[in-house]
């Protein structure tokens, strides 16, 4: 029988994080952004049946980045342990915290005790019933958790996101802007778009899974954006000469919604409608203006 | 208890076992006394010991599907309650209703909640209609030790089939009996101690291609025909204002009506009978 050879702990984990590191940085990236009406979830992934992103809980939802096998599994335990507690105890006893936990304390143990470690990051939110009650955890390979206080970057290119992120994000953006920023965050380093040598200005709806927490709608908040939908909130981001009436810049909500309002989520009940005119013009008007035309640095300045 | 502690110290084996995606599995490895038909019961009959939920009926319209339950549970010669609610939404395209031995029965439309949304939310799709009936029939047939202490539950299964066949009626019933056995119905179904009566009243009330608002009457009817003659079944009570559960499945998914409506058609059919009653 033969010695293995020894290697000292702090080495064994040096090796191990950058193993992980690499898997997941070869992977696209994930953003999770908090908007005025909950969390906003954006991957790149061009596969429209295996997902990033998914449903966890009544107000819980999930995103990962990094080996699907992996992730896929955990995303299974967690919705698992989601409905264990919420049929033992009851719906309300569930909460995010609980989930994060069980998250980082198994990839915890898969790093320190297993050859190879989960090359997988994930990120848990929950929507309360304000703003100040959402909660994003975001949970690395070795078992870390953080919670985060505005939007989550994971994946390949997560430093440059976070940085264009941290430019453009503010509090309280409308969904249609808070997609705007996302959507423009992560095109900025895709490898798909033009900047970086593909054919396109910006991530089309084909090449994006957007999905929503959106804490208006009654019990299960979690809500795929799809299909038309999705393209019309993408499709509201305007060009710079498509500047919006002055009026649509106003303080109050116009009755009938200025050309380039936003559509909004349309009626909670109704799955992946983009109609709803109403619920954009429930909106502050100074969004309905903003996402009308203004550029996201203007939005920057303005709040 | 496993799921407490897989929270405390990450998941146990049997979460990150990627095997299956029904929930009633999973809790029958990772938290066996969760489920309602493991239990151990004792050699007696315990009928008399337990309310009993009673009569369901559901019909089928153009466009959907009906279903309404009476509001009464019994024990033996006693009303155990006035109240009880025996119709859920399963989810939001089907709905189920209750007959037997109450406490297992909302256990069981408990359990069967969450089996059909823990589907839903591994598998990233809706279970089809006839896989929900199915696994209902399996939850039924788990219980048959229990149904022969006196236990009995035997429930009454509708849906919207949104793969349903052009030309095809969307709105589906089943019926099941004690033994887990599973059965589609042709437009009208009851379960429970008045369903006699019920299905008596359908019989003549009842025809193919009825409008949404015809067959919610022809449903109040049969419950009301029910409760005239079965001691277990109970009528409208305009005193305390309550009225059947109705659910309605159509295209726009499951809806409950609100108790307005229902009282609005179950006075209606008190007006009408005891004008009935006087001329005759």
């Amino acid at each position: 029988m033969t010695m293995p050879y020894y290697a000292s702990p702090e080495q064994l984990m040096r090796d191990r994080s950058e193993y992980a590191r690499k898997g997941i940085s070869r992977g696209r990236s994930v953003a999770v952004l908090t908007y005025a009406d909950g969390v906003l979830f954006i991957a790149e992934n061009p596969s429209s049946t295996l997902h990033k992103v998914s449903e966890l809980y009544d107000r819980i939802g999930f995103a990962a980045v990094g080996r699907y096998s992996e992730f896929e599994g955990l995303r299974v335990a967690g919705i698992r342990l989601a409905d264990v507690r919420g049929y033992s105890y009851n719906r309300r006893d569930v909460t995010g915290r609980v989930i994060a936990n069980a998250y980082a304390q198994t990839l915890g143990e898969v790093f320190t005790q297993q050859m190879k470690p989960f090359e997988v990051e994930l990120c848990v939110a929950e929507v309360g019933d304000t703003p100040e009650s959402d909660q994003l955890y975001r949970l690395t390979f070795d078992g870390s958790i953080v919670d985060e206080p505005d939007f989550v970057v994971m994946g390949g290119q997560a430093d440059a996101v976070t940085a264009n992120l941290r430019q453009h994000f503010t509090h309280g953006l409308g969904l249609a802007e808070a997609l705007r920023v996302g959507v423009q965050a992560l095109s900025a380093v895709s490898s798909a778009t033009a900047a970086n040598g593909g054919g396109r200005a910006q991530l089309p709806a084909e090449q994006l899974e957007v999905a929503v927490l959106d804490r208006r709608r009654p019990k299960r908040a979690f809500r795929r954006v799809v299909g038309a939908a999705l393209a019309a909130l993408l499709a509201d981001q305007p060009a710079p000469d498509e500047a919006p009436p002055a009026e649509a810049a106003a303080g109050h909500a116009p009755s009938a919604p200025a050309p380039g309002t936003p559509p909004g989520l349309g009626d909670p009940a109704a799955i992946d409608t983009a109609g709803g005119t109403e619920q954009a013009s429930a909106q502050p008007g100074t969004q309905d203006g903003v996402g009308g035309g203004t550029d996201g640095d203007s939005t920057t300045g303005d709040q | 208890m496993s799921d407490t502690s897989a929270a405390r110290s990450g998941f146990t084996p049997a979460y990150l076992d990627r095997v299956g995606s029904s929930f009633t599995d999973f809790l029958g490895t990772a938290a066996p006394d969760l489920l309602p038909g493991r239990r151990t019961l004792p050699a007696v009959s315990v009928a008399e010991l337990a309310p009993h939920a009673t009569t369901i009926v559901s019909v089928t319209f153009d466009g959907g599907v009906l279903m309404g339950g009476d509001r009464r549970a019994t024990m033996g010669n006693l009303i155990s309650s006035r109240d009880i609610e025996k119709v859920y939404a399963a989810d939001s395209w089907s709905v189920i209703g209750i007959a037997g031995a109450a406490g297992i029965a909302i256990e069981m439309v408990r359990l069967y909640q969450v089996e059909l949304e823990h589907y839903e939310k591994i598998e990233g799709m809706t279970m089809s209609l006839d896989g929900k009936a199915n696994r209902l029939a399996g939850m039924i047939r788990g219980n048959l030790g229990a149904a022969m202490q006196g236990l009995a539950v035997v429930p009454l299964f509708a849906g919207y089939d949104l793969d349903a066949a052009e030309g095809a009626s969307p709105g589906r019933i089943f019926s099941y009996d004690v033994t887990g056995g599973n059965y589609e119905e042709r437009g009208y179904a009851s379960v429970g101690s008045g369903s006699l009566f019920a299905k008596n009243s359908l019989k003549k009330t009842w025809r193919s291609g009825l409008s949404a608002d015809a067959a919610t009457r022809a449903l109040v009817e049969a419950l009301y025909d029910a409760a005239d003659d079965d001691s277990a079944t109970g009528g409208p009570d305009p005193v305390r204002r309550l009225y059947p559960i109705v659910y309605r499945v159509d295209a726009e998914g499951a809806v409950r009506l609100t108790d307005d409506e229902v009282a609005a058609v179950a006075e209606a059919i008190v007006a009408d009978r005891a004008a009935a009653e006087r001329e005759g």
